[in-house]
């Protein structure tokens, strides 16, 4: 990082933005195996449950909403928290703050990656799991948009307790801890929009309610992070 | 003099030093409130004509609940004054409520399925209000795990701030979803009793009682931040002071 530290010859806002999530995306896709590992943890946990339960299709058609939408936060959870944790580390966090650019936007661009290689593919593979789980054909589109949205609030609120836990070494369980109570509106919305659709009702309200749910997380969720991460650089 | 006792408050020593005299009266008047309450609640409240006895849990449990709910707004509120004003004494405070809270969360829980037994018939309902208690629960639970985390106190006391915070913005809309929630599984079996206007010889006892625990609150709050102010402060000449009395 060649950066220059006096802020007139810093670049403009979108450039460095871009250049970040360049950056960001590049490191992402040279460690493919770690690209994987959320969609595999997916896969794997969602197959847990016909062998823990029962392969009856009238009943897995019951709980399949909830499972995968549970499963779905169980692994934007274990892949938010090293969000900022090796940018930490190796000082690019330090760098970042001390660029004339709101660190706001930082977070969202950071954000944004990780909701692109975590929360879009996890929405795309539901439709599988839903066959898995015998899901009624009417509620494929809603488990998708809702999926969609939902993996969205969910990455932009982990990122808080991703920025709340970075300096300690190990997040794991207490980020999971203080971020699961903030993820019940989200859940409770998916799967009730899915559930909806297979009943017969209109969905779409569920959605924009939702919607809603993400431009409020979008405003304040990386003002939070962003100020939780200034506490831990300064700390 | 106007804001000045806001600026002592800054203060820890001149906190410790204050409260000295007068939080013990503090303790023996919630015990004496609550003491009496519970005689007059056993003794001469007349008995519910649907719940019998069981109803006189109430007394106990609506004043837990609230100040389960209660006790986080105060966390949060705390945590803010310390995060924007850097008040020693807030962080303290929120520190302390923490386990105070989720301790009483708690009991509002186990006394809510005490009553619920002989009156619903079941311990535990995943209904609106059970839930979001439980879920309060867990948004404590996450404080005070962030708390315990930090070696650096600054860091913690910063960090849980921001996270009651956060938590406080999230309560009314997980009430909203647990209660949206809940009407679209709504369990048959059971249903709840009618809200019903109480008489007043049912419901001044629930006043005195929600003052008896208020007093409660804040004396095992005070007692609290002075151990808080012991432990963080053992620097000091005058914490030093204190001990190298106690020790004589």
């Amino acid at each position: 990082m060649n950066e220059n530290s006096s802020p007139m010859a810093s670049p403009g806002l979108l450039p460095a933005l871009s250049a970040q999530f360049k950056r960001d995306a590049l490191i992402a896709f040279r460690n493919r195996g770690e690209l994987l590992n959320p969609l595999t943890f997916f896969l794997i946990a969602v197959a847990m449950i016909p062998l823990g339960v029962s392969p009856e299709s009238s009943l897995l058609s019951l709980i399949a909403p909830g499972v995968i939408w549970v499963m779905a936060l169980l692994a934007t959870l274990l892949s938010v928290d090293g969000l900022f944790r090796a940018d930490y580390e190796d000082g690019t966090l330090e760098q970042l703050s001390l660029t004339p650019h709101p660190l706001y936007l930082m977070v969202l661009a950071k954000v944004l990656l990780h909701w692109l290689i975590t929360g879009l593919p996890l929405a795309l593979l539901s439709p599988l799991l839903g066959m898995w789980l015998s899901l009624p054909a009417e509620g494929y589109m809603p488990l998708f948009l809702s999926l969609l949205l939902g993996t969205a609030c969910l990455s932009l609120i982990g990122a808080i307790g991703a920025a709340l836990t970075v300096t300690l070494r190990k997040g794991g369980i207490l980020i999971s801890l203080i971020i699961m109570p903030l993820y019940i509106p989200i859940l409770v919305l998916g799967t009730g929009a899915v559930t909806y659709a297979i009943d017969g009702f209109p969905f779409m309200s569920l959605m924009s309610i939702m919607g809603a749910f993400l431009a409020f997380s979008i405003a304040f969720a990386p003002m939070v992070t962003a100020s939780a991460l200034r506490i831990s650089l300064n700390g | 003099m106007g804001w000045q006792w806001f600026h002592r408050l800054g203060s820890p020593r001149w906190f410790y030093q204050k409260t000295e005299a007068w939080v013990r009266w503090l303790g023996w008047l919630a015990f004496l409130i609550i003491a009496g309450t519970i005689f007059w609640v056993m003794a001469f409240v007349p008995k519910d004509y649907l719940q019998g006895h069981s109803f006189r849990i109430f007394y106990l449990h609506v004043p837990t609940s609230m100040m389960a709910m209660g006790g986080y707004y105060a966390m949060a509120i705390s945590g803010a004054i310390g995060l924007i004003w850097r008040m020693k004494l807030a962080d303290m405070s929120m520190r302390c409520i923490a386990p105070m809270g989720a301790a009483f969360t708690f009991l509002a829980l186990v006394t809510g399925g005490l009553w619920g037994k002989p009156t619903w018939g079941t311990y535990w309902v995943w209904d609106g209000r059970t839930t979001s208690t439980l879920i309060l629960f867990f948004l404590y639970m996450g404080v005070v795990a962030l708390q315990n985390a930090y070696q650096n106190q600054q860091m913690a006391d910063r960090f849980s701030a921001l996270l009651a915070l956060v938590g406080m913005v999230n309560i009314p809309i997980i009430k909203w979803s647990v209660d949206w929630w809940n009407t679209l599984h709504q369990p048959a079996t059971i249903k709840l009793t009618e809200e019903s206007t109480m008489h007043g010889s049912m419901l001044y006892p629930l006043f005195v009682m929600m003052v008896g625990f208020y007093c409660f609150f804040a004396w095992a709050l005070i007692k609290a931040i002075r151990i808080e102010i012991l432990r963080r402060e053992y620097r000091t000449d005058w914490v030093k002071q204190i001990i190298a009395a106690e020790n004589k």
